[in-house]
């Protein structure tokens, strides 16, 4: 068996026959050293025997880990080069076609990492890929969290902290986009000074105060420096750690199954087997962006020009994670709302009080949850999305209002591309914000219900075997194979328990729902190797014993 | 090729496009053909590879016939030639004298050799007796007859004139960063920075430049054609058209040193590429150990 429970998991010393007082290998050293100096043993081997649940799932959270990680370490190379300085120099650097050209030193040494650093054009191309990847791995795994209930009591202030990293992560990329001081990124910086400007109130004072004058000033890059590699990264490291030391005191959730319990936790152990895993994932991790960093050109600053407050391209775009803002700037209409004597300008609307109200409903979402099902009790066991199918609608509802902002980000390439007008694009774009959401809601509450129905027909009738019966009385009935016990009418017996029911006849006689593995022959599990060692391991014993008595 | 060659190269074309390889350097190479309608760089280096044994097996066969012929102003010829292309193919939307047709064509009477050039040497002109106007098409008719057709419009009624058939398009690489700002003043709000073109309001589209050859990039600032402004010699002069020719062509040209370009058109194409392979990649990994452990 897998399973082991944590609590119990004082880890199985095994008791060889002798025992030695001073160690011989180096690790053995290694070990007393700092034992004898930290006395940590204890605590490590607790952490090392922690529990790792098993289901594919759970591993989202970990791409954005690691794509932290390889941040952090692609980051602090381009910050050997890098030059957050709007000093104005001219360009005499390899790219030709920029040659004398006037230009900030940040867009210049921008050019220097591309160009005449040796790797630092891959090395650009890796951060700039893993901060797209680190922003979807965060999206994804926060719908995880999501759709299994995962934020329920006594989760709630990890689903904040979640929440915060997002957050401050599209602080961070957009801070990091607007660094190399180009033509795409001044004209974000330009939309974001507008964006402050429409403030009620302070909005002047806002953009005054961050531009050190009125846009762009000669000091926002600077500064944006400083938010970009110390201040921001420091609070997500920060944020990043308590993640985990709370994951880590309450422990995993699971899904629930046979021997699946609210107070223990299964899996593997951190060390060595989840350890080997997550080792080994991060560096498919690093793979794909070091793949994605050496095949696939990402922000070719040269190709857009320095920063020109005289100059805008057409198509100019964000990354990704901002786009949602630019498509519901896009879609909200310019309306001049006048409140207390003070005209809004329309762009306060969608880029500060939507996000505004989605953070903050995202946020209140697991209080709001447990007052409407008047749920005041702790959970360590998930729920599948199709059994909740209110929470699973309104996620797919709020996906789909999400989708439809981030794909109207880019309705310009779509009109383009299918030769469609721009204005019957953002006419579609307002359509589909009001009506695909709810439809999304009533399609996902069906699913769910008819996921459910099935799982329960299957724990009533058993499984379709496949094979068709012909009666006596020329009758065809479809053979099934029943889960447990039946009745007198030959009707299952098992209750429905919100857990996998299995719909193969291959999936039987295994608790955990895995296959029977192996392509030609069955794999030999390595629970069942596990058991035949401890068979072995026992007859040794008792031999031993025997052995023994016999000396005496 | 040596160096040296290059230089004599460049000496003869004016122009050195920097095309930037892989290692992030750049290099100056020659272009495969001065005539525009002749083989781009891109073309594969076979095509090249034909293209110059012909040109120096049958040069001779070739110039003797228009030896005689002045490239540079239009003859008799070439208006008489242009007035029957004109009869042929036109006339029935712009009218017997350029007046044009209620309802078909307008007046072609002062719009000169350069629209004339710019319309039909990119396939708009002439147009779908039926359906809507589209962009761009393949020329119906060659280069030559092209500038016939031009010579008979501008012999008419005047106008702007496309620039002579030897007339060098391109300004020299140390014209390119200048070329590039100004294009990015004048240019890139429609055509984007990256020339991959942008969609207008009101369903006009400002068309991607990557099949523009130099005379189409100069002839379209000259007319100005549809909703594009008219870039006069008095506002962006010759020279400074030359430069931007320059600019616009060295960077088609150049190579991604990123590795694939994905279209040039930023972060929705990046924004789409982590979403679909790299994620994808991921979750099947994850998958996959999920499975096995
Ligand atoms: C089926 C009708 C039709 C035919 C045939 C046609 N044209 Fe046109 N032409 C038009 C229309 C309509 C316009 C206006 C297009 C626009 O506004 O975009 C136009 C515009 C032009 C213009 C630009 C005029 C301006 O004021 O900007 C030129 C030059 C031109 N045509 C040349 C030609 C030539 C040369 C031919 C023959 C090879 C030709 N056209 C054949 C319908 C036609
Ligand atoms: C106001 C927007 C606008 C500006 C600014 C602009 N263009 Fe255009 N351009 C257009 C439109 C619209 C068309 C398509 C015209 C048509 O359909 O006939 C066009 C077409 C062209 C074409 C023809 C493309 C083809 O399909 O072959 C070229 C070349 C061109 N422009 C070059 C330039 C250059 C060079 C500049 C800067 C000096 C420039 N344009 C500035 C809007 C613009
Ligand atoms: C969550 C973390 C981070 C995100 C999302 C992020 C994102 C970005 C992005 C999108 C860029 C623009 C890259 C480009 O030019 O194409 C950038 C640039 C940069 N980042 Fe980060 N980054 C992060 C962390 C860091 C850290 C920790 C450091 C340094 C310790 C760092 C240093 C830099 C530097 C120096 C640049 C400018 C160099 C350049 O643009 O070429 N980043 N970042």
């Amino acid at each position: 068996m897998t399973t082991t429970s944590d609590d119990l998991s004082k880890a199985p010393t095994v008791k060889g026959p002798k025992r030695f007082d001073k160690p011989r290998t180096p690790i053995g050293k290694a070990g007393r050293w700092s034992e004898d100096r930290l006395g940590a043993a204890g605590g490590m081997r607790k952490q090392l025997n922690k529990v790792f649940p098993d289901h594919w799932s759970f591993m989202m959270g970990e791409i954005a880990l690691y794509s932290f990680i390889i941040l952090i370490l692609s980051g602090t190379f381009l910050t050997f080069f890098f030059d957050a300085s709007m000093a104005e120099v001219r360009y005499d650097g390899s790219y030709v076609p920029l040659d004398g050209v006037e230009m900030s030193r940040a867009y210049a040494s921008t050019l220097n990492i591309s160009f005449d650093v040796r790797g630092g054009l891959v090395k650009r191309q890796i951060h700039h890929w893993a901060a797209l990847l680190f922003m979807a791995a965060m999206l994804i795994h926060m719908f995880r969290v999501f759709f299994t209930g995962a934020f329920r009591k006594p989760r709630e202030l990890n689903w904040l902290i979640g929440l915060g990293l997002i957050t401050l992560g599209l602080v961070e990329g957009f801070a990091g986009y607007s660094l190399p001081d180009d033509l795409l990124s001044g004209t974000g910086l330009r939309i974001a000074a507008a964006i402050m400007q429409s403030i009620p109130v302070i909005g002047s004072w806002a953009e005054f105060l961050v531009f050190g004058g009125k846009f762009p000033g000669t000091v926002i890059i600077g500064r944006l420096y400083i938010v970009h590699v110390l201040l921001v990264p420091g609070i997500l490291a920060g944020l990043i750690g308590a993640h985990m030391a709370l994951l880590i005191k309450q422990k995993h959730t699971e899904f629930p199954g046979p021997g699946k319990t609210e107070q223990t936790v299964s899996g593997e152990r951190m060390y060595p087997t989840y350890g080997m895993k997550a080792g080994g994932f991060f560096f498919i991790v690093f793979a794909v962006c070091a793949a994605l960093g050496g095949l696939a050109q990402i922000n070719p600053v040269w190709l857009f020009g320095p920063y020109n407050p005289a100059q805008v391209s057409s198509g100019s775009q964000p990354d990704w994670y901002i786009g949602f803002l630019d498509g519901s700037t896009r879609l909200f209409p310019s309306w001049e709302i006048r409140l207390f004597d003070h005209t809004i300008p329309p762009l306060f609307w969608p880029t500060l009080v939507l996000p505004g109200i989605l953070f903050s409903l995202a946020g209140a979402y697991p209080f709001l949850e447990a007052k409407f099902t008047h749920d005041k009790s702790a959970h360590n066991l998930l729920q599948r999305p199709r059994d909740v199918p209110v929470r699973t609608g309104l996620g797919a509802m709020a996906i789909t209002f999400y989708g439809v902002l981030l794909v109207s980000g880019g309705n310009d390439l779509i009109a383009k591309a299918f030769d469609i007008s721009l204005n019957a694009m953002t006419w579609a774009g307002r359509i589909c914000l009001l009506v695909l959401p709810p439809l999304a809601y009533a399609i996902t509450y069906k699913i769910c219900l008819g996921l459910q129905r099935h799982d329960r027909e299957v724990l009533e009738h058993g499984i379709e075997t496949g094979i068709i019966k012909l009666l006596p009385n020329g009758e065809f009935i479809e053979v099934h194979q029943p889960l447990g016990p039946v009745d007198d009418h030959g009707h299952g017996q098992l209750a429905y328990a919100g857990s996998k029911v299995p719909k193969k006849m291959n999936e039987l006689g295994n608790p955990h729902g895995h296959k029977i593995r192996g392509f030609f022959y069955p794999v030999r599990e390595k629970t069942d190797i596990q058991a035949e060692l401890d068979a072995l391991a026992a007859a040794e014993a008792r031999g031993e014993h025997r052995q023994k008595e016999l000396t005496d | 090729m040596t160096d040296e060659d290059n230089l004599d190269a460049d000496a003869d074309l004016g122009f050195a496009p920097a095309v930037v390889d892989n290692a992030g350097r750049t290099a100056p190479t020659r272009t495969a053909s001065r005539r525009p309608s002749g083989f781009r760089r891109r073309a594969a280096s076979l095509a090249v590879l034909i293209g110059a044994l012909t040109a120096v097996g049958g040069g001779y066969a070739m110039l003797a016939p228009t030896s005689g012929a002045d490239d540079t102003a239009a003859t008799s010829q070439d208006v008489e030639a242009g007035r029957q292309l004109y009869n042929t193919s036109c006339i029935t939307c712009h009218g017997a004298n350029l007046e044009g047709v209620t309802g078909r064509g307008p007046t072609l009477v002062g719009t000169g050799s350069a629209d004339v050039y710019f319309q039909v040497s990119t396939g708009r002109m002439p147009a779908p007796v039926q359906g809507a106007l589209e962009l761009r098409k393949v020329p119906k008719y060659t280069e030559q007859q092209i500038l016939q057709l031009g010579a008979f419009v501008q012999s008419q009624g005047g106008g702007p004139q496309v620039p002579p058939a030897d007339a060098d398009l391109r300004a020299g690489s140390d014209q390119l960063g200048d070329g590039g700002e100004l294009f990015r003043l004048n240019c890139a709000s429609c055509h984007g920075a990256t020339a991959h073109g942008a969609p207008l309001s009101a369903g006009k589209i400002a068309p991607d430049l990557y099949r523009s050859t130099d005379r189409q990039l100069y002839t379209a600032m000259l007319v100005g054609p549809e909703n594009m402004p008219v870039f006069s010699n008095n506002q962006i002069t010759p020279e400074q058209k030359k430069a931007i020719i320059a600019y616009v062509q060295t960077m088609k040209e150049a190579k991604d040193p990123g590795g694939a370009g994905l279209g040039r058109i930023g972060p929705v194409a990046e924004g789409l590429v982590i979403w679909t392979a790299g994620l994808g990649v991921l979750m099947v990994s994850i998958l996959w150990i999920g499975a096995r452990l």
